[in-house]
């Protein structure tokens, strides 16, 4: 009777669980994306090409604040590289009282100049793929789609525009209530890549939306193993007690013990 | 400690005797882990050991956090971020200690239901009962009260929410409120309070968790019978029961083991499922959020606080005898805390001579409906305030106080239990027959 309500209880509880990310019916479209499932892996050349979108474009109105600029030693620049790159931004210092140019050790600088949120969490702060009937069931199997969320948003431009009290608003398939006042910041080959690899409009907002993945949770690889090594040791450890109890309760049950 | 008669520890060496004619600690802990457990307990009764790994797990995980938090509205939400990317395993502590908080309701819900559907609040176990209630209360602030601590939106906008709850008390809710939140509104004297208590409260519950072992220790388990070890003789005692260590604690570490594996692989692949999106956003008190949603094990009160607005006939009726004191917020205020108080005043709301409803046939039903009222009220919780919800959250909520106020009292009179077996051994026996039965009876039906 119990294995009934246990049963009713998982399904409820994802269902429950995934309700929460519901929020406009705007349309997000599922890209793939190679760091998507238990297994995934961050794709590097895509990380870095989407860095260099997102300095090229995106950063002259959004801020990264959370990212320190050492990590980008993580996407596979040299120390030299990193200490370069950092050399592109101004920082204010508090101890010089002044700006001056930033090290390594630094932030990525905020950007409030145009009102536009910081993007360091925003592939955390998006979800798509809210569930029939708002359980958010196909989230439990296509994930939270924040990553998708913000390369729908970049393609979902129709290029009709709207003056509302004074503010320009663009229509977009994928924001909640379709009108957004950013102007459509990609059209396609904005960027040219070293590698040769495709600047389409769909190409270029996939790399800089797997690139703000990694800002958002620049640990997913780690945790991803941290977890398979978890369950695999859990599993392992059930088996044995699963063996340890039955054996245990073998003459109490009058059972052979074999 | 028990009633049920068994084996108490015996000093035996010089060392053992003078440490117990000074502190019998180690005689506690002997009665306490050798205590007699009844033989027929099914996979229900593991949860008291699940809820018991999550209270140390996030008082463990906690502690850790706490040595990297700032709780100051300005460097909160940067806190958790330098906890997420530079400190050394911090992004999965962090995850542990969010989902850790999910799988601790998981946990007691299962853990309530099972002694709802078993009777295990009936005398004499009505103390464990309202010691367990409080512990699930003080659950609900500290959960409440952690969510609020990252400082995201959601965090702030719950905050404002909830503490506003209070401010619909009659005269003084208002006053109650500023001395909660530390003043006017949400702000940086709440989040200092919040994280205090959020501290402190584990405390409460860990001391809480040690009143309702040493309850339930005096009365002796429940069981899915519902029929009491028999208590005349040891060696009678012996034939229901058997000792809590070795046979339950491999048997409880079994069913943890299993449940944290799913446990890790929500943790390491989707640690962010059972969160709001907006908690990712910094709070802002000049930006409210489309949709003010609680974390998903507060949505079945939720649903109830919403669910009596100012066109329900009861809250008009209530408005019009007080004189307009109770309006509709204070009556969904009274409604949400009443849901709790009902399901804590069970063991005299439940007329019933029978403990377990494995012997209750109308009852059975009556309970699996409240089941299902549950978790219809937990999707309602997070559906938009608009109709059909509206109604549904109405007729569901009504359910839950009827259980509770009319069919229980009702169902002890009009129904007709059937045969309980006389004893736990005959119980077990049924399900296990003894050697020479079981030739002919072929394989031996497992336990529920």
């Amino acid at each position: 009777m119990f294995k009934k309500l246990t049963l009713a209880a998982l399904v409820a509880f994802g269902l429950a669980g995934g309700a929460h990310a519901a929020g406009g019916e705007a349309h997000v479209e599922d890209f793939k994306f190679s760091f998507e499932g238990p297994f995934g892996t961050w794709d590097q050349n895509q990380l870095q090409r989407g860095l260099k979108v997102y300095t090229e474009i995106c950063s002259a109105c959004h801020g990264l604040q959370y990212v320190p600029l050492r990590d980008l030693e993580k996407l596979g620049y040299s120390e030299e590289q990193v200490i370069a790159y950092a050399a592109n931004f101004e920082v204010f210092d508090p101890e010089l009282d002044d700006f001056r140019t930033a090290k390594p050790t630094d932030h990525f600088p905020a950007n409030t100049a145009a009102g536009a949120p910081d993007l360091s969490l925003m592939a955390k702060a998006r979800a798509g793929f809210h569930g029939p009937y708002g359980l958010g069931i196909n989230q439990m199997f296509k994930g939270m789609g924040g990553a998708e969320y913000i390369a729908s948003l970049l393609t979902g431009y129709t290029g009709e525009e709207k003056t509302e009290a004074g503010a320009t608003l663009y229509e977009n398939h994928a924001f909640p209530g379709g009108w957004i006042s950013m102007a459509p910041p990609l059209y396609g080959e904005d960027t040219e890549f070293d590698d040769g690899h495709s600047n389409s409009l769909h190409h270029i907002s996939a790399d800089v939306a797997a690139f703000l993945m990694w800002t958002a949770e620049p640990k997913m690889m780690q945790r991803q193993q941290a977890g398979f090594v978890g369950v695999f040791f859990l599993v392992v450890l059930s088996v044995l007690l699963y063996l340890v109890n039955k054996r245990l309760w073998a003459p109490i049950k009058r059972k052979p013990t074999a | 400690m028990a009633g049920i008669p068994h084996d108490h520890y015996e000093p035996k060496t010089g060392g053992e005797k003078w440490l117990h004619s000074r502190l019998p600690i180690v005689g506690l802990l002997y009665d306490t882990i050798m205590i007699p457990t009844p033989k027929n307990l099914n996979w229900m009764w593991v949860w008291g050991i699940i809820l018991t790994f999550c209270l140390v797990l996030q008082i463990a995980t906690g502690v850790v956090l706490v040595m990297h938090y700032t709780p100051h509205v300005d460097l909160a939400f940067a806190s958790i971020e330098h906890i997420m990317r530079n400190v050394n395993g911090g992004h999965f502590i962090r995850y542990l200690h969010m989902n850790g908080a999910s799988l601790f309701f998981v946990a007691v819900y299962a853990h309530i239901f099972r002694g709802l559907y078993y009777g295990s609040y009936k005398a004499p176990r009505e103390v464990t009962w309202i010691i367990g209630m409080l512990i699930y209360l003080c659950m609900m602030g500290t959960a409440f009260m952690g969510y609020v601590l990252p400082w995201g939106q959601m965090s702030f906008w719950g905050a404002t929410v909830i503490t506003g709850l209070f401010g619909a008390i009659p005269f003084i809710g208002e006053p109650i409120q500023t001395w909660l939140l530390g003043g006017p509104a949400v702000d940086n004297a709440t989040l200092n309070r919040f994280f205090s208590l959020h501290y402190l409260l584990p405390m409460v519950i860990a001391a809480l968790v040690a009143l309702h072992i040493w309850a339930f220790h005096t009365t002796g388990n429940n069981n899915p019978t519902g029929v009491e070890v028999r208590r005349g003789s040891k060696a009678e005692a012996e034939k229901d029961t058997v000792p809590f260590w070795p046979y339950y604690v491999i048997k409880d570490l079994l069913a943890l083991a299993v449940i944290l594996a799913i446990f890790f692989a929500i943790v390491g692949f989707m640690p962010n499922y059972l969160g709001h999106p907006d908690n990712y956003i910094e709070a802002n008190p000049l930006a409210t959020p489309a949709h003010i949603v609680p974390e998903w094990y507060f949505l079945p009160f939720y649903a109830i606080l919403r669910a009596f607005t100012s066109d329900v006939w009861l809250v008009q009726l209530a408005s019009f005898v007080t004189g307009g004191i109770i309006d509709a917020k204070f009556f969904g205020v009274l409604a949400m805390f009443g849901a709790i108080i009902v399901m804590a005043l069970a063991p005299w709301l439940d007329t019933s001579s029978v403990r377990s409803g494995r012997y209750r046939p109308m009852f059975k039903w009556w309970f699996w409906l409240l089941v299902i009222d549950f978790f219809a009220l937990m999707w309602l919780g997070a559906m938009p305030a608009e109709e059909p919800y509206a109604s549904f959250s109405l007729i569901a909520s009504a359910y839950w106080f009827a259980y509770f106020l009319v069919i229980l009292p009702l169902l002890g009179v009009i129904e007709k239990p059937l045969a309980q077996p006389d004893t736990i051994e005959a119980d077990f026996d049924a399900h296990y027959p003894p050697k020479d039965e079981a030739k002919g009876a072929g394989a031996a039906t497992p336990a529920e």
